[in-house]
């Protein structure tokens, strides 16, 4: 595969019949399938072999759907390029010179490169809909909760979502109609939004929809993007939608929060990689600590260390209160902006990313400013609510994506919305 | 700047905590990055005290014996094993 989307590929047969029989889905390489290597893009578990299947992957197995490979990400979900996984980054489909996003960058490309009818991502800070963004197709964001996270390896738990990722709003939604729902393996799934019908949404009818423009997630976007984006709005506007600007002060500090809570969970949960239980064996000497240390430092890349390093640091006594705490205060306050501005909207429409794809290389010397680009897709992680990105139009030939945040488990209105975007 | 300049006496005691071996040249790029970083994060000290709804509540499901995974496929990812049970370094 020249765009290297795949870090393995494989034939995983789903049954005979069900809704998705016929069609083949990409499975990002953070989620579990028993008896395929599982990678998360990380040397660390180059090897790791899962012994069993991740409840999505049962679902999309028993719905018909067949798995053709396991997809290229940023080493544990933590990157916006698909550059730093430990086997080469991936290249977007529509100009190979430039990344598709992150992390979910493989599943996105395999789509847009009609390698696979669908495929699945995770989403931690905007790591579906990024990709989904620059690589021109439909990415879903579920509402936290609606979708188990049984099987997929853990990076920032309080964060992530699994979700689909297809050339339509429509095929995206058949697929979240087939993995959504309560799962006794993860107690935080809900019985909400359990047996809707999605895909019977994408009826593209959004006649005296509102529509709530925040301001600050268009401000400092580059032109090219806002242009772009306020075409499709207006295309909206044409078919009945009603749109108004709202302000959600409290996202000038998403970034900030997201990624001091993102780090600190990324911290606890990869502490468990220290090479007994899986991982690479090394020639080391020493105690069981010095061992651990010389481990992680082998097996992890350079942004896992960034994290978990920093994490750690928040965490750390005489820094909880500065870092920590404040950071969940920073998420009360966005979830209370984000209730206040969908009491007066049915959804909120902003760019997906404020800029164009990136080129390749452009942004790994400087993680800060990697970080920031995420600024409007973070808010709606941190609030646990739904957001869809579909592609509003091109400017300068590369895909711009908008993004649609709704209500808790209002994924239907989402999808109406979006499908009148694609028309 | 951050109220809390990072040196790398600092990125090095983080390390030790995160059990992570950095090599002299990791110290020095963290430590500037570090330095950005928190100090881009010294933001959130005019975030203001909001009320979180508490509306969490805990999910149990009964404590059943079920099926797990065998010995085998427990053991089948470690680098080493030994008598059934897996092998690391010694804990001293």
């Amino acid at each position: 595969m020249s765009l290297d989307a795949f870090i393995t590929e494989t034939t995983i047969e789903g049954d005979d019949d069900g809704p998705l029989a016929g069609r083949t889905v990409a499975v990002k390489d953070n989620i579990s399938t028993e008896g395929v290597r599982t990678t998360c893009g990380s040397a660390m578990l180059e090897e790791y072999v899962p012994p069993y299947d991740a409840t999505v992957v049962e679902r999309l197995k028993a719905a018909g759907a067949s798995v053709v490979g396991k997809t290229n990400m940023d080493e544990f979900g933590m990157g916006t390029t698909t550059e730093t996984s430990a086997f080469g980054p991936t290249k977007n489909p529509v100009d190979e010179s430039r990344v598709p996003g992150g992390s979910s960058g493989g599943s996105a490309a395999a789509v847009a490169a009609g390698e696979a009818d669908f495929a699945l991502g995770s989403d931690t800070g905007g790591s579906i809909r990024c990709p989904a963004a620059f690589c021109g197709v439909v990415g879903i964001k579920p509402t936290y909760g609606l979708v188990s996270r049984y099987g997929l390896v853990a990076y920032a738990n309080s964060l992530e979502q699994i979700g689909p990722l297809a050339p339509t709003v429509e095929g995206a939604a058949e697929v979240l109609e087939v993995i959504a729902g309560p799962d006794e393996c993860d107690a935080t799934t809900r019985e909400e939004g359990a047996d809707a019908a999605y895909a019977d949404a994408a009826d593209g009818d959004v006649e005296g929809l509102t529509v709530g423009v925040p301001t600050e997630l268009i401000e400092g976007a580059d032109e090219r993007v806002v242009e772009t984006f306020e075409d499709a709005l207006a295309g909206l506007e044409a078919q009945g939608a009603e749109t108004h600007e709202v302000s959600l002060p409290s996202v000038e500090r998403a970034v900030q929060a997201y990624y001091v809570i993102a780090m600190s969970e990324a911290s606890s949960n990869l502490a468990r990689f220290d090479g007994v239980r899986y991982g690479p064996k090394t020639e080391t000497e020493g105690n069981w600590n010095e061992a651990f240390a010389q481990v992680r430092e082998a097996g992890f890349g350079d942004e896992v260390k960034r994290r978990v390093l920093l994490g750690t640091y928040a965490l750390s006594a005489g820094y909880h209160d500065k870092y920590y705490a404040k950071a969940q205060d920073a998420r009360a306050w966005l979830k209370r902006d984000f209730d206040e501005a969908l009491s007066e909207a049915d959804v909120l429409a902003s760019p997906t990313m404020p800029v164009l794809p990136f080129e390749l290389g452009e942004s790994l010397d400087d993680p800060l400013q990697m970080y920031l680009a995420d600024a409007n897709t973070v808010p709606v992680n941190l609030a646990n609510l739904p957001a869809i990105s579909v592609p509003a139009g091109e400017a300068d030939g590369l895909p711009v994506g908008l993004q649609l945040i709704g209500g808790a488990f209002d994924e239907r209105t989402l999808v109406r919305a979006a499908s009148a975007v694609e028309a | 700047m951050s109220e809390t300049p990072v040196d790398p006496d600092e990125v090095r005691h983080v390390a030790d905590l995160a059990r992570i071996d950095l090599d002299e040249d990791e110290v020095d790029r963290f430590t500037v990055q570090f330095a950005d970083i928190l100090s881009y994060f010294d933001a959130l000290d005019d975030v203001p005290e909001v009320e979180a709804e508490a509306d969490l509540v805990n999910v149990m499901r009964e404590d059943e014996v079920r099926e797990g995974l065998t010995q085998e496929e427990a053991l089948r990812n470690a680098p080493e094993s030994e008598d059934g049970y897996f092998k690391g370094p010694s804990v001293s």
